[in-house]
């Protein structure tokens, strides 16, 4: 019996290793320069890159970044800190934590009934904001754990000492649980950056690089939908090379928050010696 | 001071409003606007006509949101079929059985898989799977079990790939890190005490599982699972690679059917009409309003839990 439980755990990594395997194998091979370089060919022809879906993907995943990281902050840290005795907010917070789970779809659209359809055609701004409503429940969910984390004592130390509540937020808090925080930045923009449906029918697609977040702006993972849904081997193969630079820059993200979690809980071994 | 009174009161008041934002102005939000941009479909279908009509005509404007929902729920139950038990398995795993040194590399090969994109499982498994359900698996189980009476329709039809079966199964591969990690926590909640009771009484390591672990942990496991199949409801890009997009409510595992995920990704951008795309606004709502229902269940499974049991 316990036999099949070790089956379960070959069977899980016996999918990973074979996706993980065709995607590092495909990507690779299909990676070049030209990839960077230059932005989209016709469709049959060979040529052509995927410039302008680096740079699109690039500006959309930062403008969602630079919205929902504040005001998933702001809700994180008045849960931590001000909500925790009271029943309204507890229900508040458990609802942020239902919203972590909602699927991306439905925020494409939201996006697309409030920014799509005012403005008149598809734009970039509406893909950031999508991807912003979905990146504000993690943050202010994971803000929340590592505010909860910092031991009271902390606080009472400060207000023994005579510091307002904001202080205390400003310089104590905060900084405390400044690692655990940023681990939670990065792993919402890598889960933001794989992001696709809320990107489909709000900032579109776009074949030339564009800088305007009013107009259709290309992005990675769009553009992956679309070539590989497509009958061109051409495509397919820079699908693939796509793939293969989102889930490296994904990884990489993973891995750097890792590393931030243990150095700190590697620091707090040191100190206690 | 007077200007320290005012910032504590700025900040209490500019948090609490973004807090406020987050868990009430957000959601409802959402709800109002689906609502709002479904009004036209539902007074054209109204609910019930709308949840059970397999139509789905754009020409002539009828619309019946009955083949997405059977198919979002078919896919998602098969789905939690073959994950929980294997999640669970894993999760047995890693806390009891692996050593050491091993636990660290299975709980990272594990965490790598809830890494990957959605849309990097659809591509791979609509390149690579499909083929291979088409050609080899599917032929086989076919082979297998078509001659059984019953069971014997739902292995109909011609495998193509892209079908029930092969969607379930990478969505399945997708909801096991998730559904591993949140029974593998709910295992760690487990008091050593009560386990090592267990085995001074002379329990095996499976009698421990079996009667204490699994038990204690009960609620936290169902509600675990009801978390993962929300995810999986909501699962848009792999699932338009694999579902094959054909509006009707599939009898077999071979036939290729459509979700409501599916079906607004695909069509979204095609509705011509205001009635088409208010129908897709309604199936967005139904999609909204289901998976809403089930986490809050999930969450309230889980609270049970953490609330029995924590002192």
């Amino acid at each position: 019996m316990l036999f099949v439980s070790f089956l379960g755990a070959v069977y899980g990594l016996f999918w990973l290793f074979w996706i993980l395997g065709t995607l590092f194998i495909n990507g690779f091979k299909y990676i070049n320069l030209q990839l960077f370089l230059q932005d989209s060919g016709p469709p049959g022809l060979n040529i052509g890159g995927l410039r302008q879906a680096f740079v699109g993907h690039f500006i959309i995943t930062v403008l969602a970044t630079l919205i929902g990281v504040p005001i998933g902050l702001f809700a994180g840290i008045y849960f931590a800190e001000y909500g925790r005795n009271s029943r309204f907010f507890q229900v508040l917070r458990n609802t942020t934590d239902i919203m972590v789970s909602t699927p991306s779809i439905i925020m494409g659209a939201v996006m697309y009934a409030i920014l799509v359809v005012p403005l008149r055609h598809f734009n970039a701004l509406a893909g950031s904001m999508a991807l912003a409503m979905l990146m504000i429940p993690v943050i202010s969910v994971t803000t929340y754990e590592m505010l909860k984390l910092v031991p009271f004592t902390l606080r009472e130390a400060a207000y023994a000492l005579g510091a307002y509540k904001w202080q205390i937020i400003k310089d104590i808090v905060l900084r405390a649980a400044k690692v655990g925080i940023l681990t939670g930045i990065i792993l919402g923009v890598a889960r933001i950056s794989g992001e696709t449906a809320p990107l489909l029918f709000t900032s579109f697609n776009n074949q030339y690089l564009s800088f305007d977040i009013l107009k259709p702006m290309s992005s990675l993972t769009v553009t992956i939908f679309d070539y590989a849904m497509s009958p061109y081997k051409y495509w397919h193969n820079q699908a693939w090379a796509a793939s293969f630079c989102l889930t490296f820059f994904i990884l990489i993200c993973s891995l750097i928050a890792k590393a931030l979690l243990h150095q700190k809980s590697l620091k707090l071994f040191k100190k206690k010696r | 001071m007077k200007g320290s009174f005012w910032i504590e009161r700025f900040t209490k008041f500019f948090l609490g409003f973004w807090a406020v934002f987050a868990g009430l102005i957000f959601p409802l939000v959402i709800f109002l606007i689906l609502l709002y941009e479904s009004r036209l479909a539902i007074q054209h279908f109204g609910v019930i006509k709308f949840l059970t009509s397999s139509a789905w005509d754009p020409v002539k404007q009828n619309f019946g949101a009955l083949p997405m929902i059977a198919g979002t729920l078919i896919s998602t139950f098969i789905a939690m079929l073959i994950a929980a038990p294997i999640s669970i398995g894993i999760a047995i795993f890693i806390t009891e059985l692996a050593p050491s040194w091993m636990k660290g590399v299975i709980v990272s090969a594990v965490e790598l898989l809830a890494a990957i994109p959605s849309i990097i499982y659809g591509m791979w498994g609509f390149l690579i799977l499909a083929q291979d359900m088409r050609f080899k698996v599917e032929p086989l189980l076919q082979k297998i079990f078509a001659p059984i009476p019953i069971i014997g329709k739902l292995f109909s039809g011609t495998p193509t790939g892209v079908d029930v079966l092969t969607t379930s199964l990478v969505l399945s591969i997708m909801i096991i890190p998730f559904m591993a990690s949140v029974v593998k926590d709910a295992f760690n909640l487990v008091p050593s005490v009560m386990k090592e009771s267990a085995y001074g009484l002379g329990a095996t390591k499976w009698e421990v599982i079996k009667d204490v672990v699994i038990p204690y942990t009960s609620s936290g496991i169902a509600g675990g699972l009801i978390l993962s199949t929300g995810r999986a409801l909501g699962e848009t890009m792999a699932v338009t690679f694999l579902a094959g997009n054909v509006t009707h409510v599939p009898t077999s595992l071979f036939q290729p059917f459509t979700t409501i995920t599916v079906a607004l990704a695909n069509q979204f951008t095609e509705a011509d009409t205001p009635l088409y795309l208010s129908s897709l606004f309604y199936l967005s709502l139904i999609l909204f309003v289901i998976s809403f229902a089930l986490l809050i269940l999930a969450k309230l499974m889980v609270l049970r839990l953490e609330k029995r049991w924590k002192t």
